[in-house]
């Protein structure tokens, strides 16, 4: 056995619990600083996520947005490609859905306009990858660089569309008209009352992502083509000498990348606000790379790191209502600091780990 | 000159993981000699100097500098004690000026002008001491790479380093450069300086050299006055003939020809040309093997063929079809369709990917045949019984197909890949160092399926820098020697005759070779 070997569960269970627990404790001792009773913080921010109903929705609601981007993140991980550009490929997203919205919701019922949301989202979604993944493929621009790049240009792009071409007549907002019901999702509240969601925007979407999940499951262990990314993420020149194209490999992962970080759309605008507006992703393409991170590029583990900031959004949002001293600035540095070791400091304790579990193993296998 | 050596070592050992890169070291370097370590790649020459310059420690043994007993724990403390060492790829800062390069690192004060000033002077005196000129207000990238390597000498110099150090200095150098190098190493050697030279090139040694040492896996194996040696016996004590190597075979019964090769050359991404108008032929039912020091263009011939590098131009008629190389975008997935198995000479950098499951690494490059798919889908289960299957054929240990490949040893992952090139039946078997770092048993075991694929028929290209292993497997001995294939023997060749070619000094019956080997 090669040092570094460690069993599964301490490798996908124990390492991110360590990470998620010193992510807390750190986050108490801010709390302390501020003046309030830590223990009675984490209880308000666990009641509020899913302590009731209407909390649960909210929860789930966010989770739905994390889920996609956090696959979007782990399908181009698989290749070896750091996709930051989830924030820009959802926002042209929109785009997608919106179209798909505003051309058939007068006309027929919303389970029909679903697919063409759903193709129109990762079309858009997957167009916005693609010059970055070309770039990258052909002349080696850092698809880091050039995904950040283009999430300005996304930005920017849908401040111009939307003042100039997509503003309903004689509004002020730069906003899309509302989405008749033809192009609105039903609310999980109204298909299963009695979950009591409330008001909870979370929608059938959630079922999308959590297909989603499945799929890019498949794709990536079950698909040759998955086995082509992965080959290709582990060890390039292994993959050219098995006569994998990495320019086809880089643009074919950067798109399915991209068209999964589209789809985010769905949740936000045919799910919740039923119309195409100004900056709808407010930083979910960002926290994916984390969810992915946490999630371990496993569909099953994004779903886990998504409930998680679903968590921390939902019960950070009642927390600052409940502890007016505790400030959605606040919020967001908890935020911070669990990104911080999840994600960037996800190898701070795996060292430690690796000895304390080694010498053991070592020791099993001499006596074996 | 003093008696007190310059440098001597005693029983230095360095291992990497298994592998033992330095075993039992000693070597003593008089001061004021140019002394050259010769050795082929991978012997262990380089982790040696760099354990003199203090990138790594020794495990154990001592290193004396001038008399003195010291640890060098970095190359800060190697400079400090006056070695110097001028690497196979410069450290220089391209669109720095020469003056600055040498300064870079000895400033002396957080303000550049006086320390710029005290290196002008002190350059001027050092080019005329060493007769080493060279603009101090050229641009590094407007250099030619002679004038490049002499920047790093006076890098070393400045740094008043008495022993030099120089890793392989005329693998990027044209032949004039060289010579020219080998003079300044000359008025080096005169001003009192000590010089240890790197390389696998024995025209080197000659020509430079006042003593030679030798490296073969990771042993010293001789030091010889440079006068009183010849290339002959270098080359010997290079390539060794410690493994009798013997494998049961009959006689080849060669066919039609399955592999054509013409004109073939190969630049690489420097613009070096290393495969230089080679052309050759394999005939179905025999082993032709391709000896030669590693870096004389065999690893970029077998690519090339393999089609993972591009060719500048040449030919391949491969089963009667011909492919225009300097034009074909063939790949790797292609040349295998065209019935062409490759083991590559580099397991862990192209033949595995270690971090996935042995039954993954069972179809690397065969996972687009319809056999182990079902559309989009990978068929599992029929990958799986196929790695079982092979696993069973070629007692790969341990038979676990979901273990991680890295955790297979060298002789297991090897297999790996050998069961996987050779189970899909190619016309032709491209292998590369079959047997590098693996271990005896394993060893047989490869060569007899090498030999069974030949008495199958099929035409097999061996690259190896093992001669024992070429001669053991060939049918027929093709040496390469820098880029040309320079000589072509049959399987009984001399081993002194090859180990000359493959240092290459001039074939005398190199016109008539040439003529027979088209």
């Amino acid at each position: 056995m090669s040092a570094g070997q460690l069993p599964r569960w301490v490798d996908y269970g124990l390492i991110p619990f360590l990470n998620l627990a010193a992510a807390f404790l750190v986050s108490g001792l801010v709390v302390v600083l501020i003046g309030e009773n830590p223990l009675d913080a984490v209880e308000l921010l666990v009641w509020g996520s899913v302590g009731y109903g209407e909390g649960i929705g909210f929860t789930l609601f966010y989770a739905t947005n994390f889920i996609f981007t956090g696959l979007a993140v782990a399908v181009a991980f698989h290749a070896g490609l750091f996709n930051i550009g989830g924030e820009g490929q959802a926002y042209i997203g929109g785009l997608g859905v919106a179209f798909a919205c505003l051309a058939l919701d007068h006309i027929v019922p919303w389970y029909v306009t679903l697919p063409f949301a759903i193709i129109g989202s990762a079309l858009m979604g997957a167009a916005w990858a693609f010059i970055p993944a070309w770039l990258q493929a052909t002349r080696g621009s850092h698809v880091v660089i050039t995904t950040i790049m283009f999430n300005f240009i996304a930005s920017s792009l849908m401040v111009y569309l939307l003042n100039n071409a997509l503003k309903k007549p004689g509004s002020m907002q730069p906003e899309t008209r509302t989405f008749e019901v033809g192009g609105r999702l039903p609310f999980l509240n109204d298909i299963f009352p009695s979950f009591g969601f409330g008001y909870a925007p979370v929608n059938l979407s959630l079922f999308v992502a959590l297909a989603a999940c499945v799929l890019v499951w498949v794709l990536i262990w079950r698909t040759k083509l998955g086995f082509e990314i992965r080959s290709f993420g582990a060890n390039a020149t292994a993959a050219v000498y098995a006569g994998i194209s990495p320019v086809r490999t880089i643009v074919i992962t950067m798109l399915i990348s991209g068209g999964l970080a589209g789809m985010m759309a769905i949740n936000e605008i045919m799910g919740s606000q039923h119309r195409l507006l100004i900056d709808f992703v407010t930083g979910y393409g960002f926290v994916g790379i984390a969810v992915a991170l946490m999630g371990r590029a496993h569909p099953v583990g994004i779903v886990l790191a998504s409930i998680l900031f679903g968590m921390l959004y939902q019960g950070g949002a009642e927390l600052s209502f409940e502890m007016p001293n505790i400030t959605r600035d606040m919020i967001i540095v908890i935020q911070g600091l669990v990104i911080l070791f999840a994600g960037a400091l996800e190898h701070m304790f795996r060292p430690a780990i690796v000895k304390l579990f080694t010498p053991s193993r070592a020791l099993a296998a001499k006596e074996a | 000159m003093s008696d007190t050596p310059a440098i001597e070592l005693r029983k230095i050992n360095k291992r990497f993981g298994p592998v033992h890169a330095n075993k039992d070291i000693d070597l003593v370097v008089k001061k004021g000699s140019i002394h050259g370590i010769i050795g082929e790649n991978g012997a262990g020459k380089s982790t040696l100097m760099s354990i003199l310059y203090g990138f790594y420690q020794a495990d154990d043994g001592d290193i004396i500098v001038d008399g003195k007993k010291v640890t060098i724990s970095d190359s800060k403390a190697a400079i400090s004690m006056g070695i110097g060492m001028v690497h196979q790829h410069f450290m220089l800062v391209d669109n720095f000026s020469v003056l600055e390069n040498v300064v870079l690192g000895a400033e002396d004060s957080a303000l550049l002008s006086g320390g710029i000033n005290r290196a002008r002077s002190e350059l001027k005196r050092l080019e005329e001491e060493y007769e080493l000129r060279v603009d101090p207000e050229a641009l590094i990238q407007d250099l030619p790479v002679g004038l490049q390597q002499r920047v790093e000498i006076l890098k070393a110099l400045y740094r008043s380093a008495e022993v030099l150090i120089l890793d392989e200095p005329t693998g990027v150098l044209t032949p004039p450069e060289a010579d020219h190098l080998f003079k300044i190493l000359e008025v080096l050697k005169n001003e009192g300086k000590t010089v240890l030279l790197i390389t696998h090139k024995l025209r080197e040694i000659m020509a430079a050299t006042d003593t030679v040492s030798v490296m073969r896996r990771g042993e010293m194996v001789a030091t010889r006055e440079t006068a009183s040696t010849s290339m002959e016996e270098l080359a010997e004590l290079m390539v060794g003939r410690s493994v009798l190597l013997r494998v049961d075979k009959k006689p080849a019964q060669p066919k039609a020809p399955v592999m054509e090769v013409e004109n073939l050359t190969v630049t690489d991404s420097r613009g070096v040309q290393v495969v230089k108008d080679v052309s050759f032929n394999v005939r179905a039912g025999e082993v032709v093997g391709i000896a030669g020091v590693s870096g004389n263009g065999q690893s970029e011939l077998l690519e090339t063929l393999a089609g993972i590098r591009r060719a500048t131009r040449g030919t391949l008629k491969i089963n009667g079809e011909t492919i225009d190389l300097g034009t074909s975008t063939l790949d790797a997935a292609d040349m295998r369709a065209k019935s062409m198995g490759h083991v590559p000479e580099d397991r862990h950098r192209m033949g595995l990917i270690n971090s996935f499951s042995e039954y993954e690494n069972s179809i690397l490059g065969y996972h687009r045949d319809p056999a182990y798919s079902k559309g989009v889908l990978m068929d599992l289960a029929a990958i799986k019984k196929n790695a079982v299957a092979e696993i069973e054929k070629y007692d790969i240990r341990p038979p676990n197909p979901m273990l991680k490949t890295a955790n297979f040893s060298g002789g297991n992952q090897q297999k790996i890949v050998l069961a996987r090139e050779i189970e899909r039946d190619p016309e032709v078997l491209l292998v590369g160092q079959p047997t590098r770092g693996v271990d005896i048993g394993a060893i047989e075991f490869i060569h007899r399926r090498i030999v069974e694929m030949r008495d199958a028929g099929k035409g097999i290209l061996l690259v190896s820098v093992e001669l024992d292993e070429i001669r053991a497997l060939s049918d027929r001995v093709l040496v390469m020697f820098d880029g040309k294939i320079v000589g072509e023997r049959g399987a009984d060749a001399d081993e002194g005759e090859l180990g000359l070619l493959m240092a290459g000094v001039e074939d005398n019956n190199k016109m008539a070779v040439e003529g027979g080997a088209l």
